[in-house]
């Protein structure tokens, strides 16, 4: 774990050595926590935008330069709207259940590597910390449409129990891939076990892994074309429907914010993160040292990868999802672990150096 | 049956793959249709079917001669006319209404109209706020005919080889 950096110590000496922590990481983690929140804030534009030109529509294009202020106009309208509880819910869990769904989203970003060397908190066993995360946010969906006592968002919870549990599974395993090439559950480590350009990213010996990994993601987020717990055709709006105003926003905020992290994991596990694909290439720094602006690009396309399915694929039928995630995920990840262990034991692949 | 070769287009996503690049292609290499409404417009045929008017001839008298054909084949029976011997002598309409929430924009009365007197021109952005305005009055009719004459006059002679 990294120390306090010293301008800390020479800005507030004052402040016993704990506390002189306790402010810095705070900063650091309120600056995480608002640029997640604008990245969220701008995806939601650049979804409507990019679903748009699929769809040879515009998107909206109205508030401030080229509809740049929109999701601020969005939030101000679900700001001014009331929050309706419904009588026969359970008022406590019914206004705690959106932040169950936001907090473990929020906090799963303290152990993402952002550039060389950094992330909030550099712990060692930064991946299960994820993958503990990654479980604890279905709670908050389970538990608002338990907690709505309404049919249709009961049915929402009930399918969104059972995607999780079988998306999970498939999600963890194609990560022990990772795990065994990488040999840290660190996710900085993880990073840098596939330095050396982009023919050392694990991405290309693990491409079955990553293809479970990155739809297991989708899945997870419940994004379309796995959006049953949502399913407005079927169900309404799933967990959600009694939700209104903040209520519904702070839903709103955990799906994105999810699908945002799941994006930065797939380039981490999979594509470098912070890498440059150009190492050791003849050209600007910029483009050869690692860095945030690699890992954000990468961010980005998977991002886009996201809008691309929604704006592509029809919903998949609720049993085929569960097909799919048992039958076929599991048994193929399961299988290209079996082809890694020999890998492995022949010294195959970059992780041999 | 699942044949080698459907389960090799199963498991290779290929149709997904297939859809992806439908979807590509439009993103980056198709248009969008949209049209920004109030700035820009579509293109307008002359022979448009909107509002209501009545137009006078050059000299400035009433084309309209009460001959009541306008009303005989109005289908939704929007149009009432009541006629009378003008001053000059000559046979005038005393009383021109065409109700716009009857009327379905149908345009036989411009087809029937020998003088061409009630046209439909092309303003299609037009709104009621009271009770009673959505019945045009003469008085209303021939004020739209005089302030659009020449767009009307434009489409009826842009339209006047087909007729």
């Amino acid at each position: 774990m990294s120390g306090v950096p010293d301008f800390v110590n020479t800005l507030l000496p004052f402040l016993p050595e704990w506390i002189r922590a306790v402010v810095f990481y705070g900063v650091v983690a309120l600056i995480l926590f608002v640029s997640v929140i604008l990245t969220m804030a701008f995806l939601t534009l650049a979804e409507r935008r990019v679903i748009g030109s699929i769809q040879a529509r515009i998107g909206p294009n109205r508030v401030g330069p080229g509809g740049l202020l929109q999701p601020f106009a969005d939030v101000l309208k679900l700001m001014l709207k009331e929050i309706v509880v419904p009588t026969a819910s359970n008022k406590f869990l019914f206004i705690i259940a959106p932040l169950l769904a936001v907090i473990p989203a929020l906090a799963a970003w303290a152990v993402v590597p952002l550039w060389p060397g950094f992330a909030v908190a550099d712990i060692n066993a930064g991946l299960l910390y994820l993958l503990a995360l990654s479980s604890a946010g279905v709670y908050g969906v389970i538990l608002a449409g338990w907690a709505t006592n309404s049919k249709y968002a009961f049915l929402g919870a009930m399918r969104a129990a059972a995607q999780m549990v079988a998306y999970e599974i498939a999600m963890g395993f194609a990560l022990v891939g990772v795990v065994m090439a990488a040999g840290s559950l660190n996710l900085g480590e993880i990073i840098e076990k596939q330095s050396g350009g982009y023919f050392s990213y694990f991405f290309w010996w693990m491409i079955p892994l990553f293809v479970v990994y990155f739809i297991s993601g989708v899945a997870e987020t419940n994004r379309a074309p796995f959006d049953v717990v949502e399913g407005e055709s079927e169900i309404v709006a799933g967990f959600h429907v009694e939700y209104s105003g903040m209520a519904f926003a702070v839903f709103f905020v955990a799906e994105y914010v999810n699908m945002i992290l799941i994006s930065a994991l797939t380039a981490i596990f999979f594509f470098g993160g912070w890498l440059s694909p150009f190492e050791g290439y003849p050209l600007p720094g910029f483009i050869t040292a690692p860095g945030f602006h690699w890992l954000f690009l990468k961010l980005a396309f998977f991002l886009f990868c996201y809008l691309w399915f929604r704006a592509t694929f029809p919903r998949y039928r609720y049993d085929q999802i569960m097909r799919l995630g048992w039958k076929v995920f599991i048994p193929v990840t399961l299988v290209w672990l079996a082809v890694l262990g020999v890998f492995f034991a022949y010294d195959i692949g970059p992780w041999s150096k | 049956m699942k044949t080698p070769a459907s389960f090799f287009k199963t498991f290779f996503l290929t149709e997904l793959i297939v859809g992806l690049y439908v979807t590509m292609r439009q993103f980056v290499a198709r248009p969008n249709i949209t049209v920004q409404y109030p700035e820009e417009k579509t293109p307008q045929s002359p022979r448009y079917r909107g509002l209501h008017a009545q137009r006078r001839y050059a000299n400035g008298q009433e084309r309209c001669i009460a001959c009541k054909l306008c009303e005989a084949v109005c289908p939704a029976l929007a149009i009432t006319i009541e006629s009378d011997v003008a001053a000059d002598g000559t046979r005038r309409t005393t009383r021109y209404d065409i109700d716009l929430f009857k009327c379905i924009f149908c345009g036989f009365c411009e087809e029937a109209c020998p003088v061409d007197a009630i046209v439909e021109t092309r303003i299609h952005e037009y709104h009621m706020e009271n009770p009673g305005e959505n019945i045009m009055t003469k008085d209303k009719l021939l004020a739209i005919g005089d302030r659009y004459e020449a767009m009307i006059a434009a489409d009826k002679a842009a339209d006047a080889k087909y007729r």
